[in-house]
């Protein structure tokens, strides 16, 4: 308690445009504004044929209602500060690169392999450096969920060269 | 006495008996996994049932359909990942005990309560289908409306975050609903030319995305963190003080589960919401919900089973399904030639009675299943963190892979995963997010065809007495939590 009450003093002294109350409200409104500014863009139904409101409506009701929400949350934040988090840890930004090595491989290579290679390379990075437990992760457990899905489920992977192999 | 006669009827056949204790697996298995579910598994099963007699086939549909819905409580409290849409609720509480390292106590307490719900509905079906079918039929589009901002409201209290970051949470859920082709005028919305995303966001990348993914990035954080979690903890059970505390819980959740199972198309999601959030009103201690609360696991576990019961109210009273998985079982009523309606009851009454006791012995099933099994799936909370996530990262992909094929929501569920992990950090709640996906579509439509019935003017929704008490409930459910803030700080 005392520590998050020294976070919240700590957020506190910092000028506003570097607390994160004000980068959070600030993203969401600039989000919620490009949206809504798209939300002008959808067709309108000819009154003839139109029932009701237009579809642009109710999207356009939520976002000025996310605004305006967002805007009561800054003002409530400027009275009671949130507390600083943390910075974020390597391990993290190494798995949202693991995130992004997935979509790579199993858009251009094979799906199978990039669950694999995901799999091996987060467990690594978390510490795992024991050979039969990156294997295990890696490459056992992925065939028994694949072979789970494809056989009993009777689901079918996308075309890559390790599915192609399988498939043929 | 006939009536419970026939309802034994299953007990005394071993073929149905065999079914049953096959489709209680397959559903308890289809729930635990991330991605699927009691509707995949209803839909997978459906051909099949083509070689079943018509009462065994409803039997393997329902039993799926109950003890799916169980499973889903089984990952929302090991890895804060719901199997179904319906567990959402049960993650605000069962995830932070599992991490107390109290994950057995979570799971027991899921199960009983889950177990009582699913019985009291059907003991509610077997009496009061006819009448609560009535009911249902009372109500109308803005009444459906109405309901759906009841519940919505319910998300300003949920959690232990600000009420106001639930209700943006909320709001942006609604948001993605809206993504795709308009239901009513088939126009284009936030499509940005993207071929795949006129059939809109489904919820399932979303959730997976939302929950598992985003807990991955989170448990990515605390690598370093030593946790020191004990098996024996970990595998116990509730105590008899944990069931003193809760049984109020319990039967007040399975009434209201019940209930809303009845209204068609708000099923178990939104009944969990509901029971979690009265769990939470009614508590002596309201602090304690968000943190691993034993009432709130009650609270929304027993309401989400209750409206399985309830959900059949419907599909077999009147042949509306009142979710997803009954659409599913309705479909298994057609193709086998059984024409649900009110004529059932009267016609086909050791059918409809071979059912009820199926679901009876269902919940019985999943209770052994699931109580015994507790000790067993508990032990995943003591799998290092460094080979448990990848292990169901593999599953979480292929789960949403295989509900289109689509790698493009594969794409959804890590997008949503990275978004999912940021709104935690800055103390915005998920579940929100899931619940407005989920009544989304249902508060547009419903709001717009209100409209048109009105002709456009919005008072009317006032001259509904149903519509009316909803709205007061909603401006009760909206002010509470300001008022239970004012007191805390006095």
């Amino acid at each position: 308690m005392k520590n998050v009450q020294k976070q919240k003093r700590a957020n506190k002294s910092l000028p506003f445009f570097f607390r994160d109350e004000f980068k959070v409200s600030l993203v969401i409104i600039l989000i919620s504004t490009a949206l809504l500014i798209t939300t002008f863009n959808f067709d309108i139904v000819p009154p003839i044929l139109n029932r009701g409101i237009q579809p642009a409506t109710f999207p356009k009701a939520l976002l000025v209602l996310i605004i305006v929400m967002t805007l009561i949350i800054y003002y409530l934040a400027t009275k009671n500060p949130w507390k600083i988090e943390k910075k974020l840890p390597k391990s993290f930004y190494l798995t949202l690169l693991s995130f992004l090595i997935f979509l790579v491989i199993s858009k251009t290579l094979d799906f199978f392999l990039a669950i694999s290679a995901l799999s091996i390379f987060v467990s690594y990075c978390w510490g795992e450096k024991r050979i039969f437990y990156l294997l295990l992760v890696g490459i056992m457990f992925p065939v028994i969920v694949f072979i789970f899905f494809e056989t009993i489920l009777g689901l079918r992977f996308p075309p890559g060269i390790i599915t192609n192999i399988y498939y043929s | 006495m006939d009536n419970l006669l026939l309802m034994m009827a299953p007990l005394f056949s071993s073929k149905l008996l065999l079914v049953l204790f096959f489709g209680t697996l397959f559903g308890l298995i289809l729930g635990v996994l991330p991605g699927l579910g009691p509707t995949t598994g209803g839909a997978l099963i459906l051909p099949f049932t083509m070689t079943l007699d018509p009462l065994s086939a409803i039997v393997l549909l329902t039993s799926i359909y109950c003890a799916g819905t169980y499973g889903g409580a089984i990952t929302a409290v090991l890895i804060n990942t719901p199997g179904t849409p319906a567990a959402a609720a049960t993650c605000l509480d069962g995830y932070p005990l599992a991490q107390k390292g109290e994950a057995g106590r979570a799971l027991g307490m899921a199960t009983v309560s889950s177990t009582v719900g699913g019985i009291f509905s059907v003991i509610i079906l077997v009496f009061f289908a006819p009448i609560l079918a009535q009911l249902a039929y009372e109500f109308g589009q803005p009444e459906y409306f109405a309901l759906a901002i009841f519940g919505l409201t319910m998300l300003a209290s949920i959690g232990e975050g600000s009420p106001i970051k639930n209700l943006i949470a909320g709001a942006f859920g609604i948001l993605i609903s809206t993504v795709g082709k308009d239901f009513m005028t088939s126009i284009d919305r936030f499509t940005f030319g993207i071929n795949e995303l006129t059939e809109g966001i489904g919820f399932i990348p979303v959730v997976v995305g939302l929950f598992a993914m985003s807990e991955m990035l989170t448990q990515s954080t605390l690598i370093n963190q030593v946790f020191n979690r004990i098996a024996l903890k970990a595998i116990k059970l509730p105590s008899k003080d944990d069931y003193k505390k809760t049984w109020k819980t319990i039967l007040r959740s399975s009434g209201i589960g019940s209930f809303i199972g009845v209204l068609p198309a708000e099923g178990g999601t939104v009944a969990s919401l509901i029971g979690y959030s009265e769990a939470k009103r009614f508590s002596k201690k309201p602090e304690e919900f968000g943190k691993g609360s034993i009432e709130g696991i009650a609270g929304a576990e027993a309401a989400n089973n209750a409206a399985t019961g309830g959900a059949m109210v419907p599909t077999l009273a009147l042949g509306i399904p009142g979710s997803a998985t009954t659409a599913v079982i309705l479909t298994g009523l057609i193709i086998h030639g059984v024409r649900p309606g009110p004529d059932l009851f009267r016609e086909q009454p050791d059918f409809l009675y071979g059912i009820f006791g199926a679901m009876l012995i269902a919940n019985v099933l999943f209770f052994i299943f699931g109580f015994f099994g507790a000790k067993i799936f508990a032990r995943i909370t003591l799998v290092p963190n460094k080979i448990l996530w990848p292990m169901i990262f593999a599953v979480s992909v292929c789960g949403t892979y295989s509900l289109n094929q689509s790698i493009i929501d594969v794409w959804i569920m890590l997008f949503f995963g990275v978004l999912g992990f940021f709104m935690r950090r800055y103390g915005f709640s998920v579940v929100p997010v899931i619940i407005g996906l989920i009544l989304g579509e249902l508060v547009e439509g419903t709001l717009r065809q209100s409209l048109v019935i009105f002709d456009g003017n919005w008072l009317m929704f006032f001259t509904r007495p149903i519509a009316l008490t909803f709205f007061i409930l909603s401006l009760i459910a909206l002010a509470f939590p300001l008022i239970r803030s004012k007191k805390f700080k006095k």
